[in-house]
């Protein structure tokens, strides 16, 4: 068995090829990182203690380039993004499972600084990553590396959050600055034309909506914001509900930077990719109650009320601007920027 | 059949030789709220017919009975009110009944389909000015003074048939004076359903003497007019007119002004014959004009900053008049109208920048609050939005910049009959169309798609159109760009949808005015549209054939620093310019006011990384940018207007321009408008551009049978551009057709889907 070299070594076919180059790499860098008694038994399937509650499922891709940006990379993403989706459902998430799909070449030194952020993502997220899979393609058929992650939580009784419960005069929450992850990827790729200091905001949001649910159970609906952003968000919402929504310009948080960026290339923070950023609707008389909260949790410091839900037939995301116009949230039907998530 | 009186029918067996001939006579087109039973009645009274006349859904249905009514048909063809269009007669032979007493004006039918049409609003007509300011007159200073052949209709109609009960006027029951006007044969009045008078009339809330002292004192007072509010201002005053910029959260788009006559008119602008004729047509558009240097009075500096071009308008209402006539110091009679009047005013319409136009007097308070001083209600309902419609002679025709008022629900007749369509228009200065047969009815202007309010305007317009038009469309044609709303609108109507791209419209809507059914060369000059192969296009040379086009060629793409900023900010189009040029670093020495011209700059160094357009307003943008004169645009198109207001003597840069495969490239012209001077390089912009267009454009035009070419586009309501290639197309024998009745800008362009949306689906069914 060829030894695994971490520091100058190459990702290369038999890695893939089920053979001890490939045990090799599972257990010297996945086993190692993740370090977890149901993975180690590299059992065709991880066998999991029954549950108190429902169980909550999802599974996400992620193929984000750059692999390193910012505030994060593509592991941590790929633990974030997983635990968030469950956590939308307002469920305990509890197991993950990780495949890679790994570009021949690729350098074993950037896999283990991928595969320990994906290990610290997940200890720090309080979830286990139990199961795996490692595909190895050859040269040119990927981008360097894909992830899939795919989350078992557990739900909670009576908290329900869906997309179509979203009521006329509801309110409508966020948990800090917009658009943070969309700008320092692109920052990251070179495409603004200087480094705007900005950090991605991936982060796993378990913990936020527990502190939320503590103060209102009967969240009406909770979303992250990741690809289009906060007005893909809100439109879907709006669509499912079968509401409109009017929020205030004046009351959108975004950082300076992120602004002076939008500005720049002419982008809408609210079309911008978010990794650590929830859309919260709220009945009208706890919306203070669960802002307080939110505000009360690091991950929740600049929360902010950015508008209303209302009766509106068609369906529409109006924005009442700084300078008091007005203007349509639009729902992009392709995607307005490149990959970033 | 009833007692025979008058002997039998001819077609009757054992008819005696006395003939009594029954006819039913069933009329469309223009024949409701224009004095039409009126004129029946006097016709057909004057042959000495028995009979009836009546409003039905589908027009108007007459049966005259009598020995000479057989001339009937003939008389009322030449002798129909002048606003009404008789689109069909169709005469029917019946039997001779002898039931008739006489000739009567009957209750309207309403179980028929509504098929007919009904008129635009006009101002008073002369009979109407003169009671108005006749003080021995009942109807004297009466504010909603009109007749049969004046007044509001379609911003008053609620549903056809036209009759006062349908109408806004319902809930005035007449009084016995304007009742017997109402039945006199001899009266102007005879069935008009607009008769009122100051005991039976709607009621303002505020004499106009007292609205004419409020505007002296430097008020904004909200009036209420024919298509929604109008915010009213003594235009000679600074202080009003920039609180009403700040109220209506609009920075610099040009006010227009309201003036008492054409007398008046002169005094601010040049007025050629054509626009005189616009000025004062009935329907009383807003007409732009050039601005004379020695204006009189003189106006606050904010109602058109940098422009040389005025939007002038004369009274549409009574109301109006009678705010100039107390101006005036109240005299009687008309002969003041020729005389100065010591006021002009700002109107525009009452709503922020962005906002449909407010229809109720609540409304005002709750939308503008303390920005408006003074409400001047009335009582009437307002039940069809409309803003005032804009014209601009261009090439010695008036042509519509916006349809309002005065130009809705007017028909654009076709060259052939289409299957029933509904067109959605684009996003911005949306309107939308409806056919029915060889008929396209274009709505008034609605707005920027970008609010809730707009799109609830918008569906209640098309609702409107269609009950008006009568028609049930087969097929909705859209704009190709999926996030448009109008897009998202036709997705969701339930019908088969037709994407259709943005400058092929623009150019289809020519093609549809012109009836021009052949292959056409155009040259769309433009703002933005999705091109189908992805791209921003905006300056395109485009052959139409059949419901097909093919591109021949674009102008030379010039990069878009930050995507739709580098629309509004035309210093980004410059930099985007001097880039090309190989000039890249001049960007931050000569735009060091902006401080992302670095970031900007940066980006323009890697310009694979960026979007592309072959817009001709960028070009415009450009330009301007280079000769410093605008830097961020306040509104759509202020670049390209202050460029044109400069352009006084355009000239042709010698090798200003390059072709190439089809690709016309101005980067020369930029080149050297970098080193000149505004007034210099815009003269030089205007006339290079115009040169090189037709240069570029000839070939194609020549290997086309008909030698004309098709204008439309944005830019070519910019007079120095159209004007330049209506006469160098011409000096080549090439006609130039540009639109008339409906808009170049993106306010025509559903003309152009619908009219490509039928022509495809005539196709697709014969090839089905
Ligand atoms: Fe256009
Ligand atoms: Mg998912
Ligand atoms: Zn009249
Ligand atoms: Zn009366």
């Amino acid at each position: 068995m060829s030894r695994l070299d971490l520091t100058t070594g190459r990702i290369d076919m038999t890695h893939g090829a089920g053979g001890r180059a490939m045990q090799g790499l599972i257990e010297r860098l996945f086993h190692a990182a993740f370090d977890d008694p149901v993975l180690v038994r590299a059992d065709d399937a991880a066998v999991l203690p029954a549950a108190d509650g429902p169980l909550v499922m999802s599974t996400d891709g992620f193929v984000v380039s750059p692999l390193f940006f910012p505030g994060g990379d593509i592991g941590s993403l790929a633990v974030h993004g997983t635990v968030n989706d469950l956590s939308m459902m307002g469920a305990r998430p509890l197991y993950l499972s990780s495949a890679f799909i790994i570009e021949e070449g690729f350098a074993l030194a950037d896999l283990e600084r991928i595969v320990a952020s994906m290990a610290a993502a997940a200890r720090a997220a309080g979830v286990r990553i139990v199961t795996g899979d490692t595909k190895v393609v050859d040269r040119g058929k990927a981008d360097g590396l894909f992830i899939t992650t795919a989350g078992i939580g557990v739900g909670r009784v009576g908290v329900h959050p869906a997309a179509d419960r979203a009521r006329a005069g509801d309110r409508i929450l966020v948990n800090g600055p917009l658009g943070d992850h969309g700008v320092a990827v692109l920052s990251a790729r070179g495409q603004i034309g200087l480094n705007v200091p900005v950090h991605s905001d991936s982060a796993a949001l378990n913990g936020l909506v527990e502190a939320m649910i503590a103060v209102d159970a009967d969240l009406h609906c909770l979303r992250d914001a990741t690809r289009g952003g906060v007005a893909a968000v809100l439109n879907e919402l709006c669509d499912r509900s079968r509401v409109g929504m009017t929020i205030e310009e004046s009351a959108l948080p975004v950082r300076p930077a992120v602004q002076g960026a939008c500005e720049a290339l002419g982008l809408d923070p609210l079309d911008l990719a978010n990794e650590g950023k929830l859309v919260a609707v709220v009945d009208a008389a706890s919306a203070q109650a669960v802002l307080a909260a939110m505000r009360a949790h690091p991950l929740g410091r600049d929360a902010a009320l950015i508008g209303t839900v209302v009766d509106d037939p068609d369906h529409l995301v109006e924005m009442t601007t700084r300078f008091g116009g007005r203007r349509l949230i639009q729902w992009r039907a392709g995607e307005a920027l490149p990959r970033i998530c | 059949m009833g007692p025979i009186t008058m002997g039998l029918s001819p077609d009757l067996p054992g008819s005696s030789p006395a003939p009594a001939t029954r006819l039913r006579l069933s009329v469309r087109g223009l024949v409701q709220g224009v004095g039409f039973r009126p004129t029946v009645y006097r016709l057909a009274t004057g042959l000495g017919l028995r009979g009836f006349v009546l409003n039905t859904g589908a027009g108007v249905v007459i049966e005259v009975e009598g020995a000479r009514a057989g001339e009937f048909a003939e008389i009322l063809r030449h002798g129909a009110p002048p606003r009404a269009h008789i689109e069909a007669l169709e005469t029917h032979r019946l039997a001779a009944s002898g039931r008739d007493e006489g000739f009567r004006i009957i209750d309207s039918d309403t179980a028929a389909p509504g098929t007919t049409r009904i008129g635009p609003d006009t101002a008073p007509c002369p009979s109407c000015l003169s009671e108005l300011f006749d003080p021995a007159d009942r109807r004297y200073r009466h504010p909603f003074i009109a007749c049969c052949d004046c007044g509001p209709r379609h911003t008053i109609a609620g549903a056809l048939p036209y009759d006062r009960a349908r109408t806004a006027m319902g809930g005035f029951a007449l009084c016995a004076a304007c009742a017997a006007d109402y039945a006199d044969p001899a009266s102007r009045r005879f069935h008009a359903e607009l008769t009122a008078c100051p005991d039976c009339g709607p009621r303002l809330t505020l004499d106009p003497a007292d609205i004419l002292r409020e505007i002296r004192a430097g008020a904004i007072v909200a009036l209420k007019g024919l298509g929604g509010f109008q915010l009213i201002c003594d235009a000679s005053q600074p202080a009003p007119v920039e609180r009403l910029r700040r109220g209506k959260r609009r920075d610099a788009k040009p006010f227009a002004l309201l003036v008492a006559s054409l007398t008046d008119a002169r005094a601010l602008c040049d007025v050629r014959s054509a626009e005189a004729e616009a000025l004062t047509s009935p329907e009383r558009p807003i007409v732009l004009l050039h601005r004379r240097a020695d204006a009189r009075p003189p106006l606050a500096a904010a109602i058109a900053p940098g422009l040389d071009t005025l939007g002038v308008m004369l009274p549409v209402t009574p109301l109006q008049y009678l705010i100039f006539h107390e101006a005036a110091g109240r005299p009687a009679g008309t002969a003041w109208l020729d005389q100065p009047t010591p006021l002009v005013l700002v109107a525009t319409s009452a709503n922020r920048a962005g906002a449909p136009l407010i229809l109720e007097g609540a409304e005002v308070a709750a939308e503008l609050g303390a920005d408006v001083d003074v409400l001047a209600d009335h009582d009437r309902p307002i039940l069809a939005r409309a803003d005032d419609g804009v014209v601009r002679v261009l090439g010695d025709q008036a042509r519509s910049v916006r349809r309002g008022r005065g130009q809705t629900p007017e028909p654009i007749v076709l060259g052939r009959a289409l299957p029933p369509v509904l067109a959605l228009g684009a996003q911005w200065k949306n309107s939308v169309c409806v056919t029915r047969g060889d008929r396209a009815f274009l709505s008034q202007h609605i707005g920027d798609l970008d609010s809730r309010a707009t799109l609830a305007f918008q569906r209640a317009a098309i609702d409107q159109l269609m009950r008006f038009v009568d028609t049930r469309p087969v097929v909705v044609a859209h704009d190709l760009h999926p996030d448009f709303a109008s897009s998202r609108l036709a997705e969701a109507m339930g019908l088969p949808t037709i994407a259709i791209q943005h400058h092929h419209a623009h150019l289809a809507a020519v093609a549809a005015e012109h009836h021009i059914d052949g292959p056409l060369v155009g040259l769309a000059l433009d703002g933005f549209g999705l091109g189908d192969d992805g791209g921003a296009w905006g300056g395109e040379l485009l052959r139409l054939d059949g419901d097909g086009f093919v591109r021949l060629g674009h102008l030379a793409p010039l990069a878009l620093p930050g995507g739709d900023a580098a629309a509004r900010q035309p210093w980004r189009m410059a930099a985007s310019a001097l880039a090309r040029l190989g000039r890249g670093d001049e960007i931050v020495r000569r735009f060091a006011h902006r401080p992302e011209a670095g970031q900007i700059a940066a980006l323009l160094a890697r310009p694979d990384t960026l979007g592309q357009t072959t817009s001709c307003g960028r070009w415009f943008d450009a330009a301007a940018g280079l000769l410093g004169l605008c830097d961020e645009v306040r509104y759509e198109g202020e670049a390209a207007m202050r460029l044109e207001a400069l352009a006084a003597s355009p000239r042709i840069a010698a090798e200003g321009w390059r072709i190439s495969q089809g690709v016309l490239d101005l980067l020369p012209l930029l080149d050297r408008l970098s080193r000149l001077d505004a007034g210099a390089g815009a003269g030089l912009f205007h006339g290079t551009l115009v040169a090189a267009l037709v240069d570029w454009a000839l070939p194609a035009i020549h290997a086309c049978p008909g030698a004309r070419v098709a204008l439309a586009g944005g830019c070519l309501i910019n007079r120095s551009l159209a004007e330049g290639l209506i006469t160098t197309f011409a000096a080549r024998g090439i006609t130039a057709l540009l639109p008339r009745q409906s808009p170049a800008n993106d306010g025509g362009l559903a003309l152009g889907q619908a009219y490509l949306a039928g022509l495809r689906w005539l196709r697709l069914a014969k090839e089905a």
